[in-house]
């Protein structure tokens, strides 16, 4: 069984990945890849009073859309999302269980409206005006391909198009003990069901292929795919960005692999 | 979208734990609600607790699950013959070829709030025997499920606060129409945690008693915990002509506030629609509907707006939260459940713990248990973030 889409823009945000432009001769292969801090954009397209309100998980998952939306031309009020994440918003969920593990249990209402798994899909409605669903994914380790499944089979099925944003942050301690994330990762695919001019590639996906997960050829860069859930998505953006035809395995759930074929437009 | 058949469902909560004892719950009008007495908790309010003694340590093999969250999943999966239906369905289908979509909003946290409690003093870090993957993470639920149930094909838990569970029915159908799965297990599981009791009561939600929703004295919600399978497939020739099945899903979002639902209930509507659509369905067609019937002040009066802009005074509504509370990520599926055996059983619930219904609220609410035949029923499901899902069911 294959679904069929074409994805329409890419978009990444990492570190030493400042953006689709920057990144792109670097996943390429043609610019060498120097690992670097990565400063998180202003998120301009929320109300000061939200974004006052709002931490790093929020502002690196709608900064990352918005960045693919921009590169499509593509209005940011009706496309319908899908967001995926292992991690969700570490910072509230350490704040708020180490308040609870006090006697002084009063913990913040912003905190725990913050701390909702859909709290990025909240921000992006009230920073995009857009009424169109919005979903948000877990899959541990494998919410990327669980984004790409979900995110193909409603451009197949229910949306002309639609927007993917992968993202994971580090953990602070000590969950970071337990689930060691070293790098804040984000990356956003605009997919379409039918073939355009700004479509960059056309792609073929199939759940259980065998062998794989393709891995990325520069050492630090392969080091990131295996840091962050959300980085599982870059041997599919290097795919992207080298313009080349060529098979992707990414991992998925229950120990199966996802083949996704490119073929560039 | 073409109909896809309630093949089997399965539910657990704090009003009865089956399918036979929650009809007769809903018959004898018995809330699960109780004066909160969970965990170290000290608050004011009601909650529906499933019993400790129900939630038995997960299945030896799968021990590093073990956890409040997956416990009852594993309570809920044990009722009414849902493990033995999907073993069978496995057979058929293949383990590949049945998808695992669960939703919840707390999965496993509560793990981690007890975790927190036992730092290491010098380097505060986590107890050996804690299970971050397996328990605290959102995964936990659909990756326990999946395991327990020996499956393979696609699986993804969505975690939209409380309308997690009722969209996980428009990724299966999507699943299914795409061709990446013949069928699904699909379904909600929350528990109680500390976190959303101390959470909702910092936003001033909680009820100080039981929850009353559409009442002129509502004060808030109870939290609920609990589980609700249901075993989704195409309709098969020999499906009987009687069954419920899914008719159309709707999904929107407010755009307009993270805690507080859009006051016209724009969001709302414009689910209820787009699930009409899916269904084929005029308004008119509608014999009742499950309301989201959180009781606060702000959900439903947004929604009886809603509902009388799109419905008109006439359609039937009850909220059932009254019996299970709400729960969370798990309300979706368990109100789709229950939405179901009002068509089966040709009955509509009417509220409990409400008493006098608010004047200003314009929709035709039920106070009273109504016999009467409902072949198609709505299922709405709202949440934090402003996310919205209605469900379309029907005879298929």
């Amino acid at each position: 069984m294959k679904l069929k889409f074409f994805v329409d823009a890419a978009a990444v945000l990492g570190p030493g990945l400042a953006g689709w432009e920057a990144a792109r001769p670097i996943l390429a292969g043609s610019a060498r890849y120097v690992p670097a801090d990565l400063v998180l954009p202003r998120l301009e397209a929320l109300p000061a009073a939200e974004r006052r309100r709002v931490g790093p998980v929020v502002k690196l998952s709608i900064s990352v859309g918005l960045q693919a939306l921009e590169q499509a031309g593509e209005a940011c009020d009706a496309v319908p999302t899908v967001f995926t994440s292992s991690t969700g918003d570490g910072d509230v969920i350490n704040e708020i269980c180490s308040m609870l593990a006090g006697s002084d249990r009063l913990i913040s209402p912003t905190r725990f409206h913050n701390s909702v798994h859909n709290a990025p899909s909240g921000y992006w409605g009230i920073a995009t005006g857009s009424h169109s669903p919005s979903t948000s994914l877990c899959a541990f380790e494998w919410s990327f391909s669980a984004g790409l499944l979900e995110a193909a089979t409603q451009a197949s099925t229910d949306h002309e198009s639609v927007l993917l944003i992968a993202y994971d942050l580090p953990y602070p301690e000590p969950l970071r003990g337990v689930r060691p994330i070293r790098h804040p990762f984000a990356s956003a695919l605009l997919i379409a069901r039918a073939r355009s001019a700004r479509s960059v590639a056309a792609c073929e996906l199939r759940n259980g292929s065998a062998g794989g997960p393709s891995r990325m050829q520069d050492g630090n860069l392969e080091r990131l795919r295996r840091d962050n859930p959300a980085a599982r998505s870059l041997p599919l953006l290097a795919a992207l960005a080298g313009v080349r035809g060529t098979e992707v395995l990414i991992e998925g759930t229950a120990g199966n692999t996802l083949g996704v074929s490119i073929t560039p437009c | 979208m073409h109909p896809l058949v309630f093949s089997r469902i399965a539910i657990a909560s704090s009003a009865a734990v089956g399918i036979d004892a929650t009809v007769n719950a809903l018959r004898g009008r018995r809330t699960g609600l109780a004066p909160c007495a969970f965990e170290t908790v000290r608050l004011q309010t009601c909650v529906g607790q499933v019993p400790d003694a129900h939630l038995l340590p997960v299945r030896a093999d799968l021990a590093e699950f073990d956890c409040r969250n997956n416990r009852l999943a594993q309570l809920g999966l044990a009722q009414d013959g849902f493990e033995e239906a999907v073993l069978e369905a496995r057979e058929r289908y293949g383990a590949a070829r049945i998808g695992v979509f669960l939703g919840t909003s707390t999965s496993g946290i509560h793990s981690t709030e007890l975790a927190y409690r036992r730092r290491d003093e010098g380097s505060g870090a986590l107890p050996a025997d804690f299970h971050y993957g397996a328990t605290h993470n959102t995964y936990s639920v659909a990756w326990f499920v999946q395991s327990y149930l020996g499956l393979c094909g696609p699986s993804l838990v969505v975690s939209t606060a409380c309308s997690s569970s009722a969209k996980v029915f428009g990724t299966a159908a999507r699943m299914i129409a795409a061709g990446l799965c013949d069928a699904a297990v699909v379904g909600g599981v929350d528990s109680l945690c500390l976190t959303t009791l101390y959470g909702f009561g910092s936003l001033g939600l909680l009820s100080a008693g039981y929850c009353r929703p559409f009442d002129s004295g509502r004060d808030g919600i109870s939290i609920g915990e609990g589980a609700g399978f249901i075993l989704l497939e195409k309709p098969a020739p020999k499906c009987a002509l009687d069954a419920v099945a899914l008719l159309g899903v709707g999904e929107s979002s407010d755009a307009y506030h993270m805690s507080s639902p859009h006051p016209d209930g724009l969001g709302a509507r414009l689910a209820m629609e787009s699930a009409l659509r899916d269904a084929g369905l005029a308004p008119r067609a509608i014999d009742y509907i499950n309301l989201h019937g959180t009781g606060t002040p702000a959900n439903d009066a947004m929604e009886d707006k809603a509902v009388v802009d799109l419905f008109g005074r006439e359609t039937c509504c009850s909220s059932t939260k009254g019996w299970t509370g709400h729960t969370l990520g798990a309300c979706g599926a368990i109100e789709a459940i229950i939405s179901a055996l009002a068509i089966e059983n040709d009955f509509l619930p009417g509220s409990v713990n409400t008493s006098n219904v608010d004047p200003a609220m314009r929709l035709r609410y039920l106070l009273e248990n109504e016999s009467a035949s409902a072949n198609r029923v709505m299922s709405n499901a709202f949440g934090f973030g402003g996310t919205n899902c209605s469900l379309v069911l029907g005879r298929a």
